[in-house]
């Protein structure tokens, strides 16, 4: 998308004054074609699951919003996404916490402190991180994290802080939400740092010298100059890393347990709207719960519309006026 | 503290001790910061690689799975790994030339209006979770079809097209438009100036792209649970079934109470993490070689 303009305008008009030929025909309606089935197929995802969701739309109609519930028995059927909507929050919005401070660290790391022999290698080590598949991390989240964090981190917690309701008695499997919260946390990490990094690489060095000619020292002139510039853009990298966690079905499927209900204990399981649909895949039992799964998978959607609209939205504001161009690398 | 102070405290020297400090807290942070991401990197790698190293062997890959309770003997996932290569072989058959149609013709056709929006709209495709993209799958092919390999493919094209649209675009961006312009007064059809000429150009970012693409696809398990996932423990390469995945039957695997399930999770895990990394380390390679090609040749 960065320069695409520099084609002038006269040779991307192919028809100008000339005879049509065939070929140029035949070659611009096949490419045409195939960017216009690319772009409907957003579309076509949309309409695809406002079909499957509709008999569980027209039953339970936006209170499935608001409701905790899951029940497929038939003759009791019930089913909400307020369980599933809060753990997606609470996971997403605490890795994400967790993630940017390290990220924008090393994304500063890579770009002002790290000795240039480093510089490369720990800049591709960084973006292999976003390359290991999520059913491998949840794998070590089941049998190497999980256990750890049972086992050392959530009792200290717990014994020091438990006054705060989020640090509670650790559960005995090991499935636990702060589990999912720490592998989301790997998994955006890598995302957010990337694009920090170029961001950060985008910042004029006459800026950057200015600055400390002024006798500033390294962190003032990050502060004073590098955040202010690369501002818009972080928070870009922070919604498209949100859309990420909020997305993540398989690792977080594996590590956090599952369970309908709200509670604020952060060592006890529970689910997020992609964990439960994850879950459920071989044991969708009626046709009214295999629609209320398409419907979380329907408010899943419209949030990484928004999520990815926004961010782009971020971008193109911040970018016109100070030139950036934000190439999200990698998994998405 | 505002620019403006800054800048004060700055020229004056203002309280110099105090700022060093806290300059080197900050660096030592950043530091930190470094070393936890490379940490983490070396923890997952290496637990997975001592933990599937003993498993590995050459049974993984050429034994099936026994049925039933009561089954002895060597063990491997020949039908997953068999499946894995006809679903990530279809789907980036379907991806690659649609997503080298749809760069073409966004950097050589379209008018900016509509470029714009195509890019956006791959953009929103990018980000959609690979989880919704099963389901949409699942609602398009598998209900009252039932399950393939053919639908898994699809769902990883999903996930593939703009991945490969982008990475084709970025490099078709870069061929110098005075090479197009040569060709053109040549008197050659711009549709020949764009396959034989243009096009040429760009194949090391077209393969630089589809490997990062494949990488990502081979380990995706989420859109695969939906379409391709109800198998047998046969050895199977008809795409018009469902096939076994290596992704899958790792997801299953670790969801099993038996210990020898997970031993062979760990080995299955070992040998995908080695090729994802492997692919997307070879890809940034491959892409950082081509883009200094193409600037040179200019």
């Amino acid at each position: 998308m960065s320069a695409a303009g520099i084609t002038p305008d006269a040779t991307r008009r192919p028809f100008a004054g000339r005879r049509v030929r065939f070929g140029d025909l035949a070659l611009q309606g096949v490419a045409g074609a195939a960017a216009a089935a690319a772009t409907g197929l957003v579309g076509l995802i949309a309409w695809k699951l406002i079909e499957g969701a509709w008999p569980s739309i027209t039953k339970f109609g936006v209170h499935f919003v608001t409701r905790v519930a899951w029940n497929p028995v038939i003759g009791k059927e019930a089913f909400g996404a307020a369980s599933f909507l809060f753990g997606t929050a609470v996971t997403s919005l605490i890795a994400l916490a967790l993630a940017a401070p390290l990220a924008i660290g090393v994304a500063l790391f890579l770009t002002e402190l790290a000795p240039r022999a480093l510089r490369a290698p720990v800049t591709a080590l960084v973006e292999t991180l976003a390359a290991i598949p999520s059913v491998v991390i949840g794998l070590w989240g089941i049998y190497v994290l999980g256990p750890i964090l049972r086992d050392h981190v959530e009792p200290s917690l717990h014994s020091a802080l438990g006054f705060i309701p989020l640090f509670g008695p650790p559960s005995s499997s090991g499935s636990s939400i702060f589990t999912a919260i720490v592998v989301l946390t790997i998994m955006i990490l890598p995302i957010v740092a990337s694009i920090t990094r170029e961001l950060f690489l985008g910042v004029p060095r006459e800026q950057k010298e200015g600055a400390l000619a002024l006798g500033t020292t390294r962190w003032e002139m990050v502060r004073g100059v590098m955040f202010p510039y690369a501002r818009g853009g972080i928070a870009a990298a922070l919604i498209l890393g949100l859309g990420r966690a909020v997305g993540e079905a398989i690792a977080v499927t594996q590590v956090i347990g599952g369970g309908v209900f709200i509670h604020w204990n952060l060592f006890d399981t529970g689910d997020t709207l992609a964990s439960k649909i994850a879950a459920s895949y071989q044991g969708a039992a009626t046709n009214l719960e295999v629609a209320s799964l398409v419907y979380l998978a329907l408010i899943l959607l419209v949030f990484s519309l928004l999520a990815n609209l926004s961010a782009q939205w971020v971008v193109r504001r911040v970018g016109r006026r100070q030139g950036i161009g934000l190439n999200r690398g990698g998994a998405g | 503290m505002s620019s403006h102070n800054l800048t004060r405290a700055a020229l004056r020297s203002e309280g110099l001790p105090r700022r060093r400090a806290k300059n080197r807290a900050m660096e030592a942070l950043a530091w930190l910061a470094a070393a936890v991401a490379m940490g983490l990197l070396v923890l997952v790698v290496w637990s997975v690689a001592r933990r599937g190293w003993s498993e590995l062997n050459l049974d993984l890959i050429t034994k099936t799975p026994a049925s039933g309770f009561l089954a002895t003997g060597k063990q491997g996932l020949a039908n997953a790994f068999a499946g894995t290569l006809v679903i990530v072989a279809v789907a980036t058959l379907m991806a690659l030339p649609t997503g080298i149609l749809v760069a073409v013709y966004l950097n050589e056709f379209a008018p900016a209006a509509v470029r714009g929006a195509v890019s956006v709209a791959l953009d929103v495709l990018n980000g959609v979770p690979a989880i919704v993209i099963g389901i949409f799958v699942y609602g398009l092919f598998v209900l009252g079809h039932g399950q393939s390999a053919l639908a898994g493919s699809f769902a990883l094209a999903v996930i593939m097209l703009p991945l490969v649209a982008r990475s084709t675009m970025e490099v078709l961006a870069l061929v110098p438009s005075s090479l197009r312009e040569a060709s053109l007064a040549l008197g050659i059809p711009r549709w020949r100036t764009t396959l034989s000429v243009v096009l040429p150009q760009t194949v090391g970012g077209i393969v630089t792209g589809t490997t990062l693409a494949v990488a990502r696809a081979a380990g995706e398990t989420a859109p695969l649970l939906f379409t391709s996932s109800i198998v047998g423990t046969q050895l199977h390469w008809n795409p018009h079934h469902a096939l076994q995945s290596v992704p899958v039957a790792i997801f299953e695997l670790s969801e099993s109470p038996d210990p020898q399930d997970h031993a062979r999770a760990w080995a299955a895990a070992l040998i995908l993490l080695l090729f994802s990394l492997f692919a997307s380390l070879g890809g940034r390679w491959l892409a950082t070689r081509s883009r200094r090609r193409i600037a040179t040749s200019r």
